[in-house]
């Protein structure tokens, strides 16, 4: 019997949660060790983390970290990265769009009052005309229910969780975009993702001033 | 004849550099176009060929592409740099990465002020010898091969030479304490792909200066 993937991170969200939500829409049950401040140490001291980094993730006998890399591995292992050169490349731009658009948000709650009302106002300007667009109309143009190729990829699970993100942020961002509406519905109702979207599920409540705290800790920022 | 795939961006390094090896070190041949004005990026934005209205931009085999990392996984998949599964693929994935974070560091250098340039360089140094080239030099020195990943040529030996000569431009004895990537580089400067690329008049492009600093400026509007 395989064993479980096992996820080494703090408890939270940060980078490990797109990894934890591809493995949990994948259908793939993991095991999370949260780290505390000599966890990192440990981890660090016994050659555990590549770059002295995590997220870090024990998957098929690997110790691997670098969350980029990580998620490639998870989607190609579970047929999650289309099925040619050509379609991945496809998943890879929608996927960098959507963590970039996530990388905006993630970074909000280490910022100071003021830059963070200001990145708020950015955030929901470029959530509205630079990225959900892309994606509506990729959507609008083939009609169909996934990004690419006819069937579920990594990119629709990364924008799932990027509008969910973004909505976290602005209840109505997409108020402009039917079909995204649309498919956000039809992804949230999908089995695995249905589970993970209910409570008790892996799955980390938004970052509150504790969560901060804890990695300014840990990560010495 | 298939087309030459084209690259848009402005004259100098930048994010495009790591594509301009990538493809060199493949053996391919490329056309480039330079972008000197914002407003020739708004049209590229407007007329759809800029999927997030951003550089780089690469067409290749009828898509436009954008987004480094999607290009450059295209790129190494396409001409067999990107291992011969998914284990090793895996591998060439972190490597990677963990050099691009230290390119990140290289590639914000010139837009930062002038007093903080000094304490930078000592950063890239740090990084450089503290965190990631004892990683390569461990795996060559493990198994003994000419190169990281399954003994065969691969992306993650062209990024570690990109980054390697970079941090030499700003710390030129930073390879002092690691004789396997001393040797790594020497192999790696003798390919005849490489080696044409780091002769005079390839496209490779020089250190950014203040020139190419203040058109980035003006370009993509920067404050």
């Amino acid at each position: 019997m395989a064993e479980k993937p096992k996820l080494h991170y703090t408890r939270g969200r940060g980078k490990m949660e797109s990894i934890r939500w591809l493995l949990a829409a994948a259908g793939v049950e993991f095991e999370e060790e949260f780290i505390e401040k000599e966890d990192l140490e440990k981890l660090r001291n016994d050659g555990s983390l590549l770059f002295q980094q995590v997220p870090m993730v024990e998957i098929d006998g690997m110790k691997m970290v670098q969350t980029r890399a990580i998620l490639c591995y998870i989607a190609g292992k579970y047929n999650l990265y289309g099925k040619d050169l050509k379609e991945r490349a496809w998943i890879d731009m929608y996927v960098e769009g959507t963590t970039d658009l996530m990388g905006m948000i993630m970074a909000l709650p280490f910022q100071a009052a003021d830059v963070k009302e200001k990145n708020i106002a950015l955030i929901t300007e470029r959530a509205t005309t630079r990225y959900f667009p892309v994606y509506e109309k990729a959507l609008k143009d083939h009609g169909q229910d996934y990004l690419v190729g006819n069937k579920l990829s990594w990119a629709d699970i990364h924008l799932l969780e990027a509008i969910l993100m973004t909505e976290e942020l602005k209840s109505d961002i997409l108020s402009a975009f039917p079909l995204l509406q649309a498919f956000k519905t039809k992804m949230s109702n999908m089995p695995t993702i249905k589970k993970f979207l209910q409570p008790g599920s892996p799955r980390k409540p938004p970052p509150d001033e504790n969560y901060v705290a804890t990695v300014m800790k840990i990560f010495k920022l | 004849m298939s087309e030459k795939p084209r690259l848009t961006y402005i004259n100098g390094r930048g994010r495009m550099e790591s594509i301009r090896w990538l493809l060199a070190a493949a053996g391919v041949e490329f056309e480039e176009i330079f972008l000197q004005t914002r407003e020739q990026l708004l049209k590229l934005g407007q007329d759809g060929s800029l999927m997030f209205h951003q550089l780089p931009l690469v067409e290749i085999d009828g898509m436009k592409l954008v987004q480094c990392r999607a290009i450059l996984s295209y790129i190494a998949g396409k001409y067999n740099l990107y291992g011969k599964d998914l284990k090793e693929r895996a591998l060439i994935d972190m490597y990677v990465e963990g050099i691009s974070d230290l390119m990140q560091l290289i590639l914000m250098f010139p837009f930062s002020p002038p007093e903080a340039k000094e304490k930078n360089i000592a950063t890239i140094a740090e990084k450089a010898t503290e965190r990631y080239f004892p990683v390569f030099e461990k795996v060559l020195k493990q198994h003994g091969q000419d190169f990281l990943v399954g003994n065969r040529f691969s992306w993650a030996d062209v990024q570690l030479m990109e980054a390697i000569l970079a941090v030499e431009e700003k710390v030129p004895s930073v390879l002092s304490g690691f004789p396997q990537l001393q040797a790594f580089k020497t192999k790696m400067s003798n390919m005849p792909t490489i080696k044409k690329f780091l002769q005079p008049g390839s496209p490779r492009k020089p250190p950014p200066d203040e020139n190419y600093v203040a058109t980035v400026m003006k370009i993509f509007k920067l404050d």
